[in-house]
């Protein structure tokens, strides 16, 4: 099916830190900006159908042990209101639950480019393994002053 | 069902409790300054009360010696209803050194009744095997009293209370573990302890059932500040044993565990895993009392529940009499493997019980 393309907000409507809900096909969809880049994810969250897009934007803590904190990319984590389940914004992964018996309810993901590889070593060692659960997410590009959506 | 047949290999009894007769035997171990403090000012006895002498369940029938002494105190006796029938026994002495607030006094304490246990118990039987008794107050008079006795092959396991001033994971506790580590020991942690603390969450019942039953809400703090401080990802050998905590209670708290880790999990990252992953791995219970239903079926679903049959150690709890037999309320509905397992070669893997006692061992012994 051939991609369409969305005019989702003005640049200016979404300042870094900032996020805006839209509507597009009858799908409630967050398009957040983190540091000048755009990310856009379902607002659905693949544990339990939660707005995922309404969650806190945090960092991701790890550890070596305990009394000692390692804070990873602030602000680029997404936590589902509902039970407050971690979404790295880049992926939509979470990692939590990796339960392989469990019925996965989303394969779609979009293509991780190598920065993001590397982003996910360093998830990697707070020992944590990627669960089965993945925020569906979409392509976003600046066209001019308009944020656009690919979907 | 009362004809269970006899179990084909003797089993080790991980809970065994030997009880000192009178404050006096412990005089020779102690400094001449600790023994006249003792009888200047009258300590008669540190026997704990939350095993009162006049209540039945402290006492199974028959097991009170003839001399007069407490329950437990008199080896002949021991050896003539618990030991003929086991491997080993580990002795698990519940004299309450752990209340004194004096953190020389109490060490001084925990060295005596350490030095009592080897000549009167591990010298004189070479089937006991006994947990080293520490001042919990001081942990590094804890530790210092580990690596006393760590490397005497007598001494298996560090011996701890339910109740303690402060929930076990807390980093100032931490001393014990590596001490434990750092000699193969478990840490048991056994039902009981009195400190300045009410024994129960919520402050004092008014009854002596209402501090038994309520024993594992103090099992489960503890189990939940372990995992959650993170001592099993600090001292990942680690192992701990509870010991007389009973065991159906476990599976709900592991549910409710999990379930809160996932929402949860930034505030500990070093929790790097479910929590019922954890606790299989580092965690032990002893059978008795086995608080399970009356049912085979009910019986197979809690070990269902557990997860695993490796969880269980087999226990006596003699003398105390809380609870059915473990064969009759919990042993006779597993299966041969599974109580194999339960009676030997769960503790086995838990306890540095000497090379002779491999997994194929002595197990032909009737």
């Amino acid at each position: 099916m051939k991609k369409k393309l969305y005019v989702v907000a003005e640049v200016d409507e979404i300042p870094p830190g900032g996020r805006k809900i839209v509507e597009i096909e009858r799908r409630s969809i967050g398009v957040f900006n983190i540091n000048g880049e755009y990310f856009a994810l379902r607002n659905a969250c693949p544990h339990a159908g939660g707005p995922l897009c309404r969650g806190l934007l945090t960092g991701f803590l790890r550890s070596s042990e305990p009394g000692q904190y390692t804070y990873l990319r602030r602000g680029e984590f997404l936590r589902c209101p509902w039970h407050q389940w971690e979404f790295d914004i880049r992926t939509g992964q979470s990692w939590l639950d990796p339960d392989k018996t469990r019925v996965r309810t989303y394969q779609t993901r979009v293509e991780p480019g190598q920065a993001l590889l590397e982003n996910e070593v360093e998830l990697m060692g707070s020992g944590l393994t990627k669960g089965p659960y993945v925020a569906e997410t979409y392509p976003v590009h600046i066209d001019g002053r308009y944020v656009v959506l690919e979907l | 069902m009362n004809g269970a047949p006899a179990p084909p290999i003797r089993p080790i009894d991980c809970d065994v409790h030997n009880a000192v007769p009178s404050i006096e035997v412990l005089y020779p171990y102690l400094e001449d300054h600790w023994r006249d403090y003792l009888v200047e000012r009258g300590v008669t006895s540190l026997e704990p009360n939350y095993y009162p002498r006049g209540l039945p369940i402290s006492c199974l029938p028959g097991a009170r010696p003839s001399s007069g002494g407490p329950p437990g105190s008199d080896l002949d006796l021991l050896r003539e209803q618990v030991l003929g029938g086991v491997r080993y026994a580990i002795l698990n002495c519940l004299y309450s050194i752990q209340s004194i607030h004096n953190e020389d006094w109490a060490a001084a304490m925990a060295t005596a009744l350490n030095q009592w246990q080897v000549e009167h118990w591990l010298d004189l039987d070479d089937r006991l095997r006994a947990s080293i008794v520490v001042p919990v107050r001081s942990p590094g008079r804890a530790a210092e009293e580990i690596e006393r006795w760590g490397d005497h092959p007598g001494f298996v396991q560090v011996l701890l209370l339910a109740r303690s001033s402060t929930p076990y994971g807390k980093r100032h506790h931490w001393p014990i573990y590596a001490a434990a580590v750092r000699h193969r020991l478990p840490v048991g942690i056994h039902a009981g302890g009195v400190t300045e603390n009410p024994i129960l969450p919520v402050g004092w019942p008014s009854h002596y059932v209402e501090d038994y039953a309520g024993a594992a809400q103090v099992f489960q703090t503890q189990l939940v500040s372990l995992v959650c401080e993170g001592v099993f990802g600090k001292f990942p050998e680690l192992r701990v044993v509870l010991t007389e905590s009973g065991v159906t209670w476990l599976p709900a708290l592991l549910w409710r565990l999990d379930k809160n880790w996932k929402g949860l999990r930034s505030e500990v990252p070093w929790v790097d895993r479910p929590p019922s992953e954890i606790v299989r791995e580092h965690v032990r219970l002893t059978v008795q009392p086995f608080d399970g239903p009356r049912t085979a079926e009910g019986v197979r679903r809690v070990m269902d529940h557990l997860g695993s049959d490796e969880l269980l150690l087999f226990s006596s709890d003699y003398p105390h009499w809380h609870a059915r037999d473990p064969y009759e309320s919990c042993l006779r509905h597993l299966s041969a493997e599974s109580q194999r397992r339960v009676l030997r070669e769960n503790s086995l893997a838990t306890y540095r019980l000497g090379p002779e006692t491999g997994p194929d061992g002595d197990g032909e012994h009737g």
